[in-house]
């Protein structure tokens, strides 16, 4: 259960403004978080908070295949990202990497920016407490919550050979 | 019901006889890719996996293009990173400065890819080799580990669109018209999760290196692949770059499609997709008078030789109009040899363009033509996001490489018609 503020964002957030290709010259993880957001909202930064979860609109993570998005989101602090839609590319990358997210237009129209709100990603249940609505969103299939109970792909692989 | 093509092409390397939409398979691949920012990441990832080797050292591809040559310290550190892995792990495709060429263009000239194919790469425009009949994917740098371990990935099977082409493409209008007037119809999510499968009679008009520029830019419509059904083109290119044996996939006549888009080819005109989406389309007739400071010609989706043919053909006898950075990319080595015969290096320098060696740079505001704040570029790139070419406050014009070449005649975002009277 994941349980935290909301930080909101529109449509068509794509992976260039979550991380910005010119910083991409090293693959470290916590170095990269930096700049998470950076071209889209300079002070997500400052003021994001471990737990706290992101909302968006439709297309989510659209554009580049780098996995570095999901990483520097998860990096951030951020415990869930809740969209209307996700880029395929993107929601693939979230699972391998254990990013959770959640798929559900109503939620991601209804929640405002600030709303405490707690999510339940094997069930797909998403809780505004701020508001005291709940809504439901598609929770992954199987095979892909034992990706994430697995936190990520390799993790996944590695105890399935083992 | 019956399958499509890509639903054909997915049974068979899963072992299925059937499969549906929607259904989660395993997949075999017949390559994995990927580039100088991805594959950091990929061999960490499967450095942790705990194999010796790559599943087949023939069937991995690695390709520094995207901060190549390499721009700074940083850059030239992940670029030895991956060297050493490939000469380590005996990777046959791996491909050094010199030899190397924009991993879209360069994987279908190596003849490493054939129609029938799964591919995968930890790059988004992987859906290129959609051209080739291929199924081609972007994924991110773990499914490459995993891919490279175990020659396998899971794939939800799409449901499609069919879009079907008539006509043929009118003088001055391009594969990269084509593919920009559909996703302003569509939009940029328009294809989200499914495949774009391309048939009708136009197919045959356009010439391969149209079909990889429309392929390219699936993902643009946030497609999963696009796909050409295969004809004489294709077995004939595949023919001259590969030995490899081809399987080649029709959809079935009642194969089940979420959409049909039928496209009159010869009703299309030049297309510009403004900042800051591929979807925000308007015909060059819609333009109206943008100046711009910087022009470039090149990218995995509109670096190939007819690319530069129709360059020069604008910048034959013409100057770039001063003050516009004109720069020129060809995206491999063999390209540029081609170009260099053909003459059309000495067009582009007589008329004041600039022509580098191969490179994904200023696509991705990596370098090699980084625009500063409030500056306007047309190029033929594929994405026009804020801060794609640099600054935030910069803006990316989306355009073929003919309407790019008038523009840098003109110093506006321009027709050819206006230009070559």
């Amino acid at each position: 259960m994941m349980k935290g503020t909301i930080i909101k964002y529109g449509d068509n957030v794509d992976t260039d403004v979550i991380i910005p290709a010119r910083y991409l010259n090293t693959s470290d993880i916590q170095e990269l978080a930096k700049h998470c957001m950076e071209d889209l909202d300079k002070d997500f930064v400052n003021k994001v908070k471990p737990g706290d979860l992101m909302v968006a609109g439709k297309n989510f993570g659209s554009g580049s295949s780098r996995e570095h998005a999901p990483a520097v989101i998860k990096a951030s602090g951020i415990s869930c990202v809740i969209a209307e839609t996700f880029a395929r590319i993107f929601y693939r990358n979230a699972i391998n990497i254990g990013l959770p997210i959640m798929e559900s237009p109503e939620a991601a129209r209804d929640i405002e920016d600030g709303d405490q709100v707690s999510v339940d990603v094997y069930s797909g249940l998403i809780t505004n407490i701020t508001k005291n609505k709940t809504y439901q969103g598609t929770p992954f299939p199987g095979f892909m919550q034992d990706i994430m109970k697995a936190e990520g792909l390799i993790n996944y692989v590695r105890e399935k050979g083992e | 019901m019956g399958m499509t093509m890509t639903q054909k092409i997915l049974a068979a390397h899963a072992g299925l006889d059937k499969v549906e939409a929607g259904q989660l398979i395993m997949a075999n691949l017949d390559l994995v890719l990927g580039n100088d920012i991805t594959s950091p990441v990929a061999i960490k990832e499967f450095e942790k996996i705990g194999v010796e080797e790559v599943f087949d050292k023939s069937k991995v591809a690695i390709v520094p293009d995207h901060f190549t040559p390499n721009k700074d310290i940083k850059s030239a550190e992940q670029c030895k990173f991956i060297r050493e892995f490939a000469r380590d792990r005996e990777i046959e495709n791996y491909f050094e400065i010199g030899e190397m060429g924009i991993e879209h263009a360069l994987i279908p000239e190596k003849g490493l890819v054939v129609s029938g194919d799964v591919v995968i790469g930890a790059d988004s425009h992987t859906c290129t080799y959609g051209a080739l009949g291929a199924f081609s994917t972007g994924v991110g740098s773990t499914d490459m580990a995993a891919g490279m371990a175990s020659g396998q990935a899971w794939f939800k099977v799409p449901e499609a669109i069919k879009i079907v082409l008539t006509g043929s493409l009118p003088k001055w209008v391009s594969g990269k018209d084509v593919i920009l007037h559909i996703i302003g119809m569509i939009g940029v999510d328009g294809a989200l999760y499914q495949s774009m499968e391309y048939t009708g009679p136009g197919v045959a008009s356009l010439s391969m290196d149209d079909r990889f520029t429309i392929a390219n830019m699936a993902i643009e419509a946030g497609a999963k692949n696009g796909i050409f059904e295969v004809d004489n083109k294709t077995v004939a290119y595949m023919k001259e770059h590969s030995t490899r044996e081809y399987t080649i996939y029709k959809a079935d006549e009642d194969a089940d499609y979420s959409r049909v888009i039928e496209i009159d080819l010869s009703t299309l005109r030049p297309t510009v997709a403004f900042p800051h989406l591929p979807d925000n389309t308007r015909t060059i007739d819609e333009v109206g008078d943008v100046p711009i400071d910087q022009v470039v010609i090149g990218s995995c989706t509109n670096g190939r030789i007819e690319d530069l043919r129709a360059a020069a053909e604008i910048l034959k006898g013409r100057k770039v109009h001063k003050g516009i950075r004109t720069i020129i990319f060809p995206a491999t080595q063999k390209i540029y040899l081609q170009a260099m015969k053909e003459g059309l290096l000495e067009i582009f320098i007589e008329a004041g363009a600039a022509v580098s060696t191969p490179t994904c740079g200023p696509c991705l505001g990596g370098h090699m033509g980084i625009l500063a704040a409030g500056e306007r570029a047309v190029a033929t790139t594929n994405r026009n996001f804020v801060g794609r070419m640099g600054h935030p406050e910069s803006e990316v014009y989306l355009a073929s490489p003919a309407v790019a070449a008038a523009s840098a005649v003109s110093g506006r975002i321009s027709s050819p018609e206006e230009v070559v009277k």
